[in-house]
């Protein structure tokens, strides 16, 4: 059963950046033809890559960068990650707060890109009106021999563009799911003990991943 | 099979004292035990899964997971028949006879490729909509995260979806080295398939147990509710703004 949980977290991640690469280039589409074309976009390439396939690092972190970054809103993903304390957080602080946990959501995530293999993607149409600001698009991963995966994504209209600010598998939202133990390093050490470890996370993996 | 019945009526008289408890009162011990299971991975599961798929072609695996994933489709019918949901059971059933059957015996998922989807259901959830309360998050050994009423639906759920190893399944695969075989087969094609995630979630999280517990829970009742679960988003930018219409969760039954 934790085999459950596991399968769910690594599809979720796997496919936390692949589904929605390339929206830029899709100017003023709706979101849910976004997801289905970046989807595609981005699964073509990581399937076909043998270097991304076989774990090459600074390859798939160039792809996410190009494709799917510009895609995320991390303002609001990191606002949503931290909860109330973003509030007593001065603007210096919450800039420190989003540099740091978009570099471990990258970092992280990029590593499960390239376990995405033999799976595929049903996209589910849209509920939402798509004339409102916050579209919920829904997709389902499906792998040989389990259980479907539902994978959502929240975006949001900012000025002209949708912006992506959370992923949900399974019902869990990625990204309000930091809430907990954010809010425990803020209660015990204050915003500036979460930005202090955050960034010693990414000091650690950088020193990790640097060799590769 | 007594003794599957005897564990789960403990498990559920447990979840049905426990009530309002805090948010994790188990915490202590559930933290040791995530710690014991992670130790026990690293140590074995996990080196046996990468020797597995290291030595196996992806088709075979392919082969594998389908075949084990056919035999749970009784139980996922079943279970959508105890929720009421006639349609879903039949589809899960048909699946069963199809790739029973044209499939080679569940090796090939032909009914997916029909429009059968796969359904994801156990006791756990059916208990769920039943209206048994979860109870109180525990880590078991081995087994993992649970609530207490899915703890308690496990035994079941293990033995119903593995069914060489209930009584009906000795004079089916006669052997017993063979029933240890393939139930630990199954282990090592379930977590052959998860490769990889142990370090997304050692480089993603500050507390991984703590990460891990919240996302446990929130796609357990997910699942319960198939899918009707709205996710409120706060906007902590802008205080005046309180939780807004947030779409509702499309997701549905799967």
């Amino acid at each position: 059963m934790t085999k459950k949980l596991f399968t769910c977290c690594l599809l979720a991640l796997s496919a936390f950046f692949a589904p929605v690469t390339g929206f830029a280039a899709a100017g003023a589409q709706a979101p849910d033809e976004l997801v289905r074309k970046v989807t595609n976009e981005v699964l073509t390439i990581v399937r076909s890559d043998k270097a991304i396939q076989a774990g090459d690092f600074h390859k798939t972190l160039a792809l996410v960068d190009e494709k799917v970054l510009p895609h995320f809103d991390f303002r609001r993903m990191t606002s949503l990650a931290v909860g109330p304390g973003w509030r007593s957080a001065n603007p210096e602080q919450q800039e420190r707060l989003i540099a740091a946990f978009r570099i471990l959501l990258v970092r992280t995530y990029s590593n499960a890109l390239t376990k995405f293999r033999d799976q595929t993607i049903e996209f589910k149409p849209l509920r939402d009106n798509p004339a409102d600001k916050r579209i919920r698009v829904s997709t389902e991963v499906r792998q040989p021999g389990a259980q479907p995966i539902p994978i959502d994504y929240a975006l949001e209209q900012t000025g002209q563009d949708w912006k992506v600010f959370d992923v949900i598998v399974s019902g869990a939202s990625l990204v309000t799911n930091y809430r907990g133990e954010f809010a425990g390093e803020v209660n015990a050490k204050g915003i500036e003990g979460l930005i202090a470890s955050l960034e010693a996370k990414n000091k650690s993996l950088e020193a990790e991943q640097g060799g590769k | 099979m007594k003794n599957i019945f005897l564990v789960s009526a403990i498990f559920l008289l447990i979840a049905g004292c426990a009530s309002a408890p805090p948010e994790d009162p188990l915490e202590p011990f559930n933290r040791n035990m995530f710690s014991f299971n992670e130790k026990l991975d690293s140590a074995v599961t996990k080196p046996v899964a990468k020797a597995y798929v290291a030595v196996t072609p992806a088709p075979v695996r392919t082969w594998v997971s389908n075949f084990f994933g056919n035999l749970q489709d009784p139980w996922i019918g079943f279970n959508n028949l105890l929720q009421g949901k006639f349609a879903d059971a039949i589809n899960d059933l048909m699946r069963f006879v199809f790739n029973s059957t044209l499939g080679i015996g569940g090796l090939l998922d032909i009914a997916s490729e029909a429009g059968m989807p796969k359904h994801d259901e156990d006791f756990g959830q059916t208990l769920g909509v039943w209206g048994v309360k979860e109870g109180p998050f525990i880590v078991l050994p081995l087994f993992g995260p649970h609530t207490l009423r899915d703890a308690a639906a496990l035994p079941l759920d293990a033995a119903a979806s593995s069914p060489w190893t209930l009584p009906y399944g000795n004079p089916i695969v006669h052997d017993e080295k063979a029933r240890y075989g393939l139930s630990g087969m199954k282990m090592i094609d379930g977590r052959a398939r998860l490769l990889g995630l142990e370090r997304t979630l050692d480089e993603g999280t500050l507390d991984k147990y703590r990460y891990m517990r919240d996302f446990y829970l929130q796609q357990r009742r997910f699942k319960v509710l198939d899918g009707n679960v709205p996710i409120e988003y706060d906007d902590f930018d802008n205080p005046d703004e309180g939780a807004d219409n947030t779409p509702q969760n499309p997701g549905g039954e799967q």
